[in-house]
């Protein structure tokens, strides 16, 4: 890592939910202004990793840095002030369906009084358009939305409040490979945009590439491998390259029930 | 052999433990969800729709079980008093039972099949699908948004139910008894006002309140907790209206010894 305070540093982060150790000791850094690919098989501790940063699970133990901040030893208002500037896109969007799309992207700002209920439809449209929709869907409720619009609903929530650390969990999952490449290019410009820190799960490769500077492999709760996102595929590293090439011999079993 | 006498204890204990465990873990979301509305922000929009999802929305079948039950209740009184002569009674017997007791309990067993049921369902879809996660990550405390508006809501909503459930309750009584047992209406009326005193509908009115929070609180602590995917959401929405339904029941014992016991 090159110098000056990591945007995120976690150091240690242990979890466990009852004999299962899901973190065993999960160290890992990324830059400002970087974006960084966690890969890892299911039940690796990704989503885990991501939700003891967003303070939706506590770990067991470790820490976890922001700008150089323990976020498990601050007092809660503190927390919540550096929370206020993260963002979370989540696998299936989580778009609230009882509220209109404009009001799901400006949830987070009224929340915050940043904005008022008069200039949300308008700041909503023009974050709609840095997403390539039409001012007009912000009238619909999230229901009539496709799968792609809804991601790229859940996108424009993610960046209205123009946070500096934004998390991806899967964000191409469940779209075609055209739509999934949309998806990218918009993840990759926004957070450009903002001039954000990113970081994102994902277990399709080329999205890896696409939006990910480097890219970390979790494995059994620890991280096992971190490198160029380009690299993947020919990383030396037998497990990430297992793993990237979708082969099923190799150092990494998986355990099929019978 | 030990085992064969310790196992079903083991279950037992097992099954108390885990009674404790949510009884504990209920009263704790009460107090937080209770507290969260003594703390800003407040979020009456929320609290708006919540009423009215409650109040309005529940108004037509409250109004049905309550004209039908006074109309049975009034039926009921009278063939079984005609045997002792004191078909008089019907009037007192009916807006009686009706403020006191039959009002507010059906009522309350009416919206927690409604609403108990609806907070649950909507709750547990939200927790399944990473909604409720998403209000954390969107600068907004789930409890608050969620929770505590359904409470406020209820607790406003469901004495005013029960005071229409009430009113409906007793001309549904007086109907039968003017048009099919051929009672006089301004007798029948005044009648059912004598005997009626302010802790009747007092009482059914504190009641409609402890009911209406019962029943939020159990709709949206079982959809909180819920797990899953779709199965979980439906466990909750069946739990929710179980639990709400025995807790209206065991809740109006309970507070008929406080007001009218001797």
């Amino acid at each position: 890592m090159s110098g000056g305070v990591p945007k995120l540093r976690l150091r240690g982060l242990r979890k466990a939910f009852g004999a299962k150790q899901v973190l065993d000791g999960v160290d890992l850094e990324v830059a400002a202004g970087h974006s960084l690919v966690i890969l890892g098989g299911s039940g690796s501790g990704k989503s885990v990793t991501i939700k003891c940063v967003l303070g939706l699970i506590a770990p067991d133990a470790g820490t976890i840095e922001i700008d150089g901040h323990d976020l498990l030893r601050m007092p809660r208002r503190e927390r919540e002030a550096i929370g206020d500037r993260i963002g979370m896109l989540f696998q299936n969007g989580a778009l609230f369906d009882s509220l209109p799309v404009w009001e799901n992207v400006c949830f987070k700002l009224l929340a915050q009084k940043r904005i008022d209920r008069r200039r949300a439809r308008d700041k909503a449209a023009e974050v709609l358009a840095q997403v390539g929709l039409a001012a007009s869907v912000g009238d619909l409720s999230p229901a009539e939305l496709s799968g792609g619009m809804q991601k790229r609903v859940a996108l424009a929530r993610t960046i209205a409040a123009e946070p500096d650390l934004i998390f991806f969990d899967e964000p191409t999952t469940g779209l075609d490979p055209i739509m999934g490449a949309v998806i990218d290019g918009l993840i990759v410009d926004c957070v450009q945009r903002l001039g954000a820190t990113a970081v994102s799960i994902t277990h399709d490769m080329a999205s890896a590439r696409r939006i990910g500077d480097t890219a970390a492999m979790l494995h059994a709760g620890r991280l096992v491998w971190s490198g160029p996102a380009a690299s993947l595929g020919q990383s030396g590293n037998a497990m990430v390259d297992q793993f990237a090439r979708g082969e099923r011999e190799g150092p990494i079993k998986m355990e099929l029930r019978r | 052999m030990a085992a064969i006498l310790l196992d079903p204890l083991a279950a037992l204990g097992r099954t108390v433990l885990g009674g404790c465990r949510s009884v504990g873990d209920v009263a704790l979301f009460a107090l937080e969800g209770a507290s969260h509305l003594l703390r800003p922000p407040f979020y009456g929009r929320r609290l708006l729709r919540a009423f009215v999802e409650i109040a309005w929305f529940s108004l037509p079948v409250v109004a049905l079980t309550a004209i039908f039950t006074g109309m049975v209740l009034a039926l009921q009184s009278y063939t079984g008093f005609a045997r002792f002569n004191a078909q008089s009674a019907i009037a007192s017997v009916v807006v009686i039972s009706i403020t006191r007791e039959l009002g507010p309990v059906l009522a309350a067993l009416m919206v927690a099949g409604r609403i108990g049921a609806s907070f649950a369902a909507e709750i547990g879809t939200m927790r399944v699908t990473d909604q409720i996660d998403a209000l954390t990550t969107l600068s907004t405390h789930p409890m608050k948004y969620l929770v505590a508006p359904r409470l406020l809501a209820a607790v406003i909503a469901m004495p005013l139910l029960v005071l229409v459930a009430d009113i409906l309750g007793v001309m549904g009584g007086w109907i039968i008894a003017t048009f099919k047992l051929g009672f006089v209406s301004e007798a029948y009326l005044k009648a059912s006002f004598d005997f009626l005193e302010t802790d009747d509908v007092v009482s059914g009115l504190v009641k409609a309140a402890v009911f209406g929070f019962v029943i939020a609180l159990m709709g949206t602590w079982c959809g909180y907790r819920s797990r899953g995917g779709a199965e979980g959401v439906g466990a909750a929405t069946t739990a929710a209206v179980v639990a709400s339904s025995i807790l209206i029941l065991a809740l109006d014992y309970v507070l008929t010894e406080a007001f009218f016991a001797r």
